[in-house]
């Protein structure tokens, strides 16, 4: 089921004018800010397909900007988030990417922070404010962002998801969707777990201390953290 | 959710003696592993954010970023008042009160994506003119509206409620589709009748392209929604009268998504056919682009 439930139909609150390309699109800026983990020093922004075509008449660049930013879909901050955006330091740059992928709205996001920090991501806005992550570093990924997501890199060795699991039994969350993606055999791994509840630091630090576990990310779109303003990303820099 | 067609929709409702909103309700809570009250909660709080909208609409000035739209929904409410509207007062109330969230949205404002942002005036149409008529509580509409959101949930998984996915069909006509059967089931009808508003519906959006002027929720998106809500209450009223669906109204959904699967892209949300290359079409498309440089 690519919608899970009645908020992913009635909702979301949103700044229109569009559920798809500016909603959607918040989001999936959203969730690329969470996983660098901090506002992007610069970021150069795809758009293919419809998003191509129309990004401009809908504010699909705003949108990203504002979620870049950590804006909510709703925030009345959202028309003005390229300006502010600039006005923090952040460097963007939106082109119309040629190429073609199965859903007509999508983006790629490749993002870099002062500490260092890169990531490139390919996400689809597939209706209704709803978003598919499909790419993660190179990886082929397929995560909605209803519920939180934890993306563990890992090199491919025997019983690193038994661990990954009992981790997440001990913690008592139960696990919602689950996938698995390799460079090669032997090499680099993400495994992407979708939760039914939140997960908590101590959680994460436990999981990131597993043998030949390599390091986590994790994206709760609905949680606290989304109130987060722009604001506090020197902090976050600081970290 | 123990559904998956609206016949099992219908089925379930019927089964646990529930309306399809109640149903709804408890299914959502099972899904979220949130509480019947908080899920509640959480709509009522989208209903009021709607009716926040309308009121806006009505009052404010809508005209949107790029000056093509704006204010009609107060012409027309101004028109129901003076002169004699020839659909009558109370479905010309809905069609204001659509085409006022709908030009919220293209004036960038605060609205609820019912089940899209480019469809979000039906559903507050049909609903906010329908309480007033009726003094409906707001906690009833907020059933209302998670029988809606039960459609919709249906529609969306077997079919899709995106414009660059299946066209405008898939946005306006499943916000039809969703207002229909909800207020058939708000004005006391039967799950099956509610069922039969939605398959009613969705037959007369069948093939509609989404063609957005310059790419933008302005044209011919905003009438749309002033049209949508007035088909709903059509397709309510035909449902309460004892009109069926000959086709059953999932293998309607099914068509939906045939249709769509099968329209151009220039006609899904590109800007590249319909209305949006009209000889005036290009160039308001054209007057945008030099506003923008």
């Amino acid at each position: 089921m690519r919608f899970k439930d009645v908020f992913s139909i009635i909702g979301p609150s949103m700044i229109g004018p569009s559920s798809s390309h500016t909603a959607g699109a918040a989001r999936i800026g959203l969730a690329a800010r969470r996983l660098l983990g901090v506002m992007p020093d610069a970021a150069r922004v795809s758009f293919y397909g419809s998003f191509a075509a129309t990004y401009q008449g809908h504010g699909t660049d705003t949108a990203i900007a504002g979620g870049l930013l950590g804006f909510r879909t709703d925030d009345p901050r959202l028309p003005d988030a390229i300006e502010l955006a600039e006005e923090a330091g952040m460097e963007l740059i939106f082109r119309e990417g040629k190429g073609l992928f199965p859903h007509p709205n999508t983006v790629r996001l490749e993002l870099q922070g002062a500490g260092g920090q890169r990531l490139s991501l390919l996400g689809t806005s597939i209706g209704g404010g709803n978003v598919e992550i499909v790419e993660v570093n190179g990886f082929s990924v397929k995560f909605g962002c209803a519920c939180p997501a934890l993306l563990v890199r890992h090199s491919d060795q025997p019983g690193v998801i038994a661990a990954l699991t009992a981790a997440l039994q001990q913690a008592g969350l139960n696990i919602a969707g689950l996938s698995l993606s390799r460079m090669e055999r032997q090499g680099e791994a993400l495994a992407v777990v979708e939760l039914d509840g939140e997960a908590q630091q101590g959680l994460l630090r436990q999981i990131r201390g597993l043998p030949n576990v390599l390091g986590t990310d994790y994206v709760n779109l609905n949680g606290e953290e989304e109130e987060s303003p722009f604001e506090l990303s020197d902090a976050e820099g600081a970290k | 959710m123990n559904f998956r067609t609206l016949k099992e929709l219908s089925e379930r409702s019927r089964e646990s003696g529930l309306t399809i909103g109640r149903l709804m309700i408890q299914q959502q809570a099972k899904e979220s592993g949130r509480d019947e009250a908080a899920e509640f909660a959480s709509m009522k709080e989208y209903y009021g954010i709607m009716k926040e909208a309308v009121h806006n609409g009505l009052t404010r000035d809508t005209t949107s970023r790029s000056g093509l739209t704006g204010l009609d929904a107060q012409r027309v409410a101004a028109y129901n008042k003076s002169s004699q509207p020839s659909l009558g007062g109370d479905a010309g109330r809905a069609m204001a009160y659509a085409l006022a969230v709908s030009e919220v949205n293209a004036s960038m404002g605060r609205i609820v994506a019912t089940p899209t942002a480019g469809s979000c005036g039906i559903i507050p149409g049909v609903f906010v003119s329908s309480q007033e008529r009726f003094g409906w509580d707001d906690n009833r509409m907020t059933e209302g509206l998670f029988a809606a959101g039960a459609i919709g949930y249906v529609i969306a998984n077997n079919s899709f409620v995106s414009g660059a996915e299946g066209g405008c069909q898939a946005e306006v006509g499943s916000a039809i589709g969703m207002a229909a059967g909800a207020l058939t089931e708000l004005r006391g009808g039967t799950p099956e009748q509610a069922v039969h508003a939605v398959g009613l519906a969705l037959k007369n959006t069948l093939g509609l392209i989404c063609d957005p002027v310059g790419g933008l929720v302005e044209i011919p998106c905003i009438v749309r929604n002033g049209f949508g809500a007035v088909t709903a209450l059509a397709a309510a009223d035909m449902a309460l009268a004892g009109v069926r669906s000959v086709i059953p109204s999932d293998e309607v959904v099914q068509v939906m998504l045939e249709v769509g699967a099968a329209m151009p892209e220039k006609h899904r949300e590109t800007a590249g056919g319909g209305l949006a290359q009209t000889p005036t079409g290009k160039k308001l498309m054209e007057g945008l682009r030099k506003k923008k440089r």
